[in-house]
């Protein structure tokens, strides 16, 4: 051995090894790096602003002092809406392309389709919502904006829902239909219940995904500088303000903006934290 | 309760008419209910098709206007209604380049990292916390980047690169001064971080099909990690990687938010990557709300039709690879 470790070209591969091990060490550095900064500066900046008048007052005028009442309201009705329109229709395609037509060339086009509408650019998401909504009703709306939602929950759900029936044992779905239970009642009482936990992580991901959203509601929601529950007008949302407030040259607005951000950042990466959980449970049984 | 039923449909009843009433509800349920399932998957394929068609009837005032001229044109004059693609398709290029030349061996070292070098214990927290960066919302990098990162290159960064590259050519074209701080420089770097979950997590999962007895071989003729990488593993999983690849390059090019906040907003073709300029997603961003009159607004419509042709293009063709690699690890 002593003869071979002497010779050059064994020490240069020694070296380029260690360099390149050296290289991955900072690669992950470099990531985990970023992670920190960033969380470090949201919490720092935001932490500031929090107080109960974030939760308790609207949206100020320039100079003025507020909360984000009205935004944190829009926000959580536009995402029930927009789970509540993308979620069934998610979960029936799904449901087509892992039960009744699991071999078929229409599952293969839309699975990759859906695929691809998975990661498109939200923007253009919200540019066909105004075609086909705000420039047909002629006015922005909260609707608008609930939809452009649902077209992002739809591809996220309609994936997970396929992934996790497929995971679901063939032999429990033979057992049931040999006991005579017709087939939408097996997928119905069988397969929806095993695989329970990983579709509602499923829309637990999208909601998080939808959460951080900006691009698909800035000209469909819009935004609304007060307080308001009508579906038909246009609606505030964080991530919609905090984009208005941190462009904005007044410093409470941009405090504001800081303390916004900071929620939706807590708030997404809790969903995804706990989705992920909840899938890590799935996998252990 | 219905599949109670279906045990006495079945097995306890008796009595013929009732028996064929419930066999028949069976056969109706299910009938609808594949009805119901077959129309929500085919509806994701209208959707697609009605994404197409939308944009492409909004942008049809642009089209009619400018035709091929919009791709080629540099104008972009709200006044005199001048509006051509090309400042903004490069923009959005050019910030892709700059996050795929940065982030994608970044990831792979990241992948290759987790996969071989890291203690066990360390994978799945180390794992996660990268996956992390992806749930950000992209609104966060913008105004992370905006307030954090575009001044601290401005002041650290950014002149001694212009000082560093002043006397030789070409290199001092692309980093010309003056330091804005924000510009495509800024925004490609954002990206950057940005890919780096998505590339990372696709190139573990196409290292993970890797057979572990190929990896032992190279190793027990006494190859080193490194070697065993570059020349097993890597080439094993090309394909993969390279989709894996194009799918972060997807969201690069589409990605929004994060790039409105540091690009400057400036339709013009400069040769410094330190500039302002724009991208085709923060131009419609920035601008669609107040565009005023139909072919301004078409204009931004037509942007985002060719945004959205160009991604289709770059994520069909990395589905296309990855699902080559799936077939290859014989799922």
């Amino acid at each position: 051995m002593p003869a071979i470790a002497a010779t050059p070209r064994y020490h240069r591969r020694r070296w380029r090894n260690r360099l390149a091990t050296a290289l991955s060490i900072g690669a992950a550095a470099f990531g985990l790096t970023w992670l920190v900064l960033i969380l470090l500066v949201l919490v720092v900046k935001g932490v500031g602003g929090l107080s109960l008048a974030v939760f308790t007052e609207t949206t100020p005028p320039p100079g003025g002092v507020g909360g984000l009442l009205n935004p944190i309201i829009g926000s959580l009705i536009l995402t029930v809406l927009a789970v509540a329109f993308g979620t069934p229709l998610g979960m029936l395609a799904g449901t087509y392309m892992a039960e009744y037509g699991r071999y078929s060339k229409l599952t293969m086009v839309v699975r990759f389709i859906n695929d691809i509408l998975l990661s498109a650019p939200s923007i253009v998401v919200g540019l066909f919502v105004y075609e086909i909504m705000v420039a047909q009703m002629g006015h922005f709306s909260a609707w608008a904006g609930a939809v452009a939602l649902a077209l992002i929950v739809i591809p996220v759900v309609v994936r997970t829902t396929e992934d996790m029936l497929l995971l679901v044992p063939d032999s429990q779905r033979e057992a049931s239909s040999a006991l005579g239970v017709p087939k939408w009642l097996v997928i119905r009482h069988i397969a929806y219940r095993a695989a329970r936990a990983g579709i509602i992580t499923g829309v637990l991901l999208a909601i998080a995904r939808i959460t951080g959203e900006t691009a698909p509601l800035l000209f469909t929601a819009l935004n609304n500088q007060f307080f308001s529950w009508n579906l038909n007008a246009p609606m505030a949302s964080l991530p919609v303000v905090i984009f208005q407030f941190a462009l904005s040259p007044y410093e409470d607005w941009q405090r504001l903006a800081w303390t916004g951000a900071l929620l939706i950042t807590a708030a997404v990466l809790g969903l995804s934290i706990l989705a992920r959980a909840l899938s890590a449970k799935k996998v252990q049984l | 309760m219905d599949a109670a039923v279906a045990g006495r449909g079945i097995g306890l009843v008796h009595d013929q008419a009732k028996l064929a009433k419930t066999l028949r509800r069976f056969r109706t349920g299910d009938a609808i209910f594949k009805w119901f399932t077959l129309t929500s998957a085919v509806t994701v394929l209208v959707l697609l098709a009605g994404v197409m068609i939308a944009l492409l009837h909004g942008s049809l005032p642009a089209w009619r206007a400018f035709g091929f001229s919009f791709f080629t044109s540099e104008s972009w004059n709200p006044v005199t209604e001048k509006f051509g693609a090309l400042p903004a398709i490069y923009g959005t290029l050019l910030t892709s380049f700059i996050a795929m030349f940065i982030g994608v061996p970044i990831s792979l070292g990241i992948a290759i990292f987790l996969t071989e070098i890291s203690p066990e214990r360390l994978r799945r927290p180390i794992g996660i916390a990268i996956e992390l960066l992806a749930g950000i919302p992209s609104i966060i990098y913008g105004i992370w980047g905006l307030f954090i990162f575009a001044p601290w290159l401005q002041v650290h960064v950014q002149p001694l690169m212009i000082d560093t590259f002043a006397n030789i050519p070409v290199l001092n074209q692309l980093f010309a001064g003056p330091p804005y701080g924000i510009g495509m420089l800024t925004a490609g770097l954002i990206l950057a971080v940005m890919v780096l979950p998505l590339v990372t997590s696709i190139t573990r999962e196409v290292f993970d099909t890797v057979p572990p007895v190929l990896k032992e071989a190279a190793y027990g003729i006494g190859c080193t990690r490194w070697e065993v990488m570059r020349r097993v593993v890597i080439p094993y999983t090309r394909v993969g990687i390279i989709g894996g690849m194009m799918l972060g390059l997807g969201r690069a090019l589409g990605e929004t938010m994060a790039v409105t906040f540091v690009i400057g907003n400036a339709h013009r073709i400069v040769p410094s990557i330190l500039a302002p300029g724009t991208t085709i997603s923060a131009s419609i961003a920035n601008e669609f709300t107040e565009a005023v009159g139909e072919l301004y607004t078409s204009s931004l419509v037509a942007l985002g039709l060719i945004l959205f042709f160009i991604t289709f293009v770059v994520l069909a063709l990395a589905r296309f690879m990855l699902m080559r690699l799936e077939m290859k690890a014989g799922k």
